[in-house]
């Protein structure tokens, strides 16, 4: 392998600088937010709020958003604060709090049901909602040994034999978990049929599913499609209104007569204390960063699907979706 | 063979001048982030990931694989020195570890465990670079049922921890349950002792446990014996002729061996992970311990050191296992890795090898190199952080309390952390001051979600019958083994006890315990 001579020198450096980023992503993670001096036209320092750990899928989302945003000089200086724990609730707490009005906070479906599985103090209905940007449709597999072949094999599969059928995902009270909720009461059969073994990843409930520990599973595509494709797994539906790029030969859950779209999305939200000029604003914002070719390619490497949805259209999306996913938790017995 | 000559191929990329810079700072902030309470390889890999984007997958791909085993190698220093465990895969290595420190042997404690390190990084690469494939077949068949055996294998052997009084380390373990129990359970997601707050939603962090209870703790400790008397500085051993003596070696190649191959099958179990690996060497070192060696156990015993830290740096090769060949993250830190191949559109999996072989055979490759710069790193730094223990115990230990309450921090950057951290502190300083020992406490905390989690899965595939827990071959042979060697150990006993009465000059030794290869 040959390395020309440029490319060489910026590696080295790269490599150099590695050793003193560690302490710099500390600090960044740390930044608290720094209020932005009363500026007329456009934004100049965002605060952008995780409420997860380094690392998931809203850690990504809201470092994409950071780079794109500085890259395309649409802010001049955009902050990431990690605010970890409990489903995202209490990033939520603490945006409840903020008094920046140049904050976004970064959040999606799985924290609409930890708000209520968690009967969190703060809830979304709080903030002020801005975008939905990106959705995961979710699919739903068994092991390749298993003799359901169709979605209503393993339906009615579940039917007969009540409990005995298991089916595995992510954590309990999830979008996974939801999904199996709402599947099972559009084809009629009772909640209390459903059982959910749940691991705290779809990752680590691949285990149970190569081992023929469990039925079936449901999670995201990213986590289940290698082993769709090595055969291992047989993919049966997936969640979205369109196949999924990653198995496009695999039917949605409404081609086979289920009438069930789910797709784990992530959007952004802003404190609820902000008035309307700001939300406009940071509406406009995010709208112009969707736009960008930057935010294409974010989305094209990270595998995510486009959702853009903003102002109303994605109040009232929020609004149902709260409504469906409280409904859906109590019928599965969790609320 | 095959594998073999690819994995040769690895090591013409690996070995590139660039890659080897790659590789160096990569152990480099492993190490430095290691050392560091609260901030954990996981942590570490995804505030790091940005900063990879700019560069070709293998060089980021060697990177991680050298942070990855440099938090290995790092979470021993301070465990040893300090008390403050890094991480959880090095809670353990502190029981014995630091004890040598403050007996003068903490040169010699660094060195075994660093050279452990390396012989257990090296041998479980090679099984990893050879076994994968088969190894991975068999990880997927242990389920929630055979967990549930492990664990209570786990449990068992633990028992050798539970300190002189069976009663105290007992209620030290139970504690340990107890706080394990709060938070979010995992299966129902309802919350658990909680008191409706949003910051114990997701339990107790168990570093920030082991760090209050052994640091803070002993920090106190130390501060209410301040009164008593002038304060000794620690002494530290001579030249590094005198890190590992003769007797040294002897006592850990053993160790060494056995943390190996305890840790390396215990890492690839889905749901494994280093920490478990590392409590059942410790009990396994110290059962198999005879006479003299034995008596030092609690006090300093180097097979203490060396088994567990030889068993966390195997399991972190086993780990990489299912990730590579199933495509299935058993730890936190595997997690961060299968996202970081994600982002450069490599999907590990079973195709993994056949789609881009080369890469992985160039990481598989740089993880051998990796590990000989961290023995080279590290040997020749145990002089200098020795030198660490000759500062004045008063202001050593308010250091130690600064850092053990930035690691606090640091593990979600909130000061609610830091004041769980102190009250847990204070809970340590009692414990200690009334006798009752804090290694079972964190044993539990850490084993018992892992039981409780499986065990429910268990009977929720079975609809509840009990009788699948023992239905399944695999589970079924361990709880055979398990009642055998217990049998055995009875009998080996009781024929001991014959054995002495009739001869005084025997020497005594303990019963056979293999359960741990269970």
């Amino acid at each position: 392998m040959k390395i020309d001579r440029t490319t060489a020198r910026r590696s080295t450096f790269t490599s150099l600088a590695l050793v003193s980023a560690l302490a710099l992503s500390a600090c960044g993670s740390m930044t608290e937010s720094t209020q932005a001096g009363g500026e007329e036209g456009g934004i100049e320092e965002l605060n952008i709020v995780v409420p997860a750990d380094p690392g998931g899928g809203w850690d990504q989302t809201g470092r994409a958003m950071q780079k794109d945003l500085q890259d395309t000089e649409l802010v001049s200086n955009a902050s990431v604060v990690n605010v970890g724990g409990a489903g995202g609730t209490n990033g939520l707490a603490q945006l409840a709090t903020e008094t920046d009005p140049n904050t976004l906070m970064v959040m999606g479906y799985v924290m609409v049901g930890a708000v209520e599985t968690n009967n969190a103090a703060s809830r979304i209905e709080d903030t002020t909602p801005i975008a939905r940007l990106t959705e995961e449709p979710l699919v739903v597999v068994v092991p390749a040994d298993s003799p359901h072949q169709t979605i209503d094999d393993l339906l009615a599969d579940i039917e007969e034999k009540g409990q005995g059928v298991s089916i595995t995902g992510g954590s309990a009270g999830g979008a996974d978990h939801i999904l199996a909720g709402m599947v099972l009461k559009d084809a009629g059969i009772a909640p209390d049929s459903l059982n959910y073994i749940p691991y705290s990843g779809g990752g680590e409930s691949l285990a149970a599913l190569l081992g023929n520990k469990v039925n079936a599973g449901i999670s995201g595509v990213g986590e289940y499609a290698e082993q769709v494709k090595a055969g291992q797994l047989r993919a049966l539906a997936v969640s979205g209104s369109e196949p999924a790029p990653q198995m496009p030969e695999v039917e949605t859950l409404s081609d086979q007569g289920i009438d069930v779209v789910l797709t784990n999305w992530r959007g952004v939200v802003a404190p609820g204390s902000i008035d309307e000029a700001k939300a406009e604003e940071l509406t406009a914002l995010v709208t112009e960063l969707h736009e960008t070719d930057a935010w294409k390619a974010t989305l094209e490497t990270n595998n995510w699907g486009d959702a853009f949805l903003a102002g109303d259209e994605f109040d009232t999306f929020l609004d149902e979706d709260i409504t469906t996913v409280k409904q859906t938790l109590t019928d599965i017995g969790l609320l | 063979m095959d594998n073999f000559l690819a994995l040769m191929d690895g090591f013409a990329v690996a070995t590139q001048p660039i890659y080897l810079l790659y590789a160096l700072g990569g152990v480099l902030l492993g190490t430095a982030v290691g050392v560091l309470p609260g901030i954990g390889p996981a942590m570490s890999l995804a505030l790091l990931m940005p900063i990879t984007y700019s560069l070709e997958p293998t060089a980021a791909i060697i990177v991680f694989a050298g942070i990855y085993y440099g938090g290995m190698y790092g979470g021993s220093t301070t465990s040893i020195l300090l008390n403050t465990p890094g991480e959880s895969a090095s809670i353990v290595t502190a029981l014995e570890g630091n004890k040598m420190a403050k007996a003068g042997r903490g040169a010699s404690a660094l060195a075994t465990a660093a050279i452990g390190s390396f012989v257990a990084g090296t041998i479980a690469t090679v099984l990893l670079s050879f076994l994968a494939p088969v190894v991975a077949v068999f990880a997927v068949q242990i389920g929630p049922v055979e967990y549930v055996a492990l664990m209570i294998v786990a449990f068992l052997t633990v028992g050798a921890l539970l300190g002189s009084s069976m009663l105290r380390g007992l209620a030290s373990l139970g504690l340990g349950l107890f706080i394990a129990l709060m938070g979010v359970d995992a299966l129902t997601a309802q919350q658990r002792y909680t008191f409706g707050s949003p910051f114990l939603a997701d339990g107790i962090d168990v570093v920030l446990v082991a760090v209050a209870l052994f640091a803070v703790g002993e920090a106190l400790y130390v501060a209410s014996r301040l009164r008593h008397g002038p304060i000794k500085v620690i002494p530290v051993t001579g030249g590094w002729t005198k890190w590992m003596r003769k007797e040294d070696w002897k006592r850990s190649w053993k160790p060494w061996l056995r943390g190996t191959f305890i840790g390396f099958p215990i890492g690839t179990i889905p749901a494994g992970g280093a920490d478990v690996a590392t409590f059942v060497s410790y009990a396994s070192e110290r059962k198999l311990a005879r006479g003299e060696n034995k008596l030092q156990f609690g006090k300093g015993a180097i097979e203490g050191v060396a088994g567990p830290e030889s068993a966390n740096n195997a399991a972190a090769a086993g780990v990489l296992v299912p990730l590579l060949t199933l495509g299935i993250p058993t730890t936190a830190t595997a997690a961060m890795m299968l996202v970081a191949f994600q982002r450069y559109q490599i999907q590990p999996g079973p195709l993994l090898f056949e789609t881009n072989g080369a890469l992985v055979w160039a990481l598989i490759a740089s993880l051998y190199v990796g590990n000989l710069m961290l023995l080279v790193l590290n040997l020749p730094l145990v002089g200098i952080w020795v030198k660490i223990l000759q500062i004045p115990r008063a202001y050593l230990y308010s250091g130690i309390l600064v850092f053990a309450a930035l690691g606090a921090f640091s593990v979600n950057f909130t000061p609610i952390d830091v004041i769980i951290l102190l009250i847990i502190g204070v809970f340590g300083f009692f414990m200690r001051r009334y006798g009752y020992p804090i290694a079972p406490m964190v044993v539990g905390l850490i084993l018992g979600p892992i039981f409780e989690n499986q065990l429910r899965r268990s009977l929720a595939i079975s609809q509840g019958d009990p009788i699948a827990l023992i239905s399944s071959p695999v589970a079924a042979t361990i709880y055979v083994a398990l009642i055998v060697i217990f049998a055995l150990s009875f009998w080996l006993r009781r024929r001991q006890r014959q054995f002495e009465s009739t001869d005084i000059d025997s020497t005594p030794s303990g019963p056979a315990n293999d359960e741990v290869k269970a």
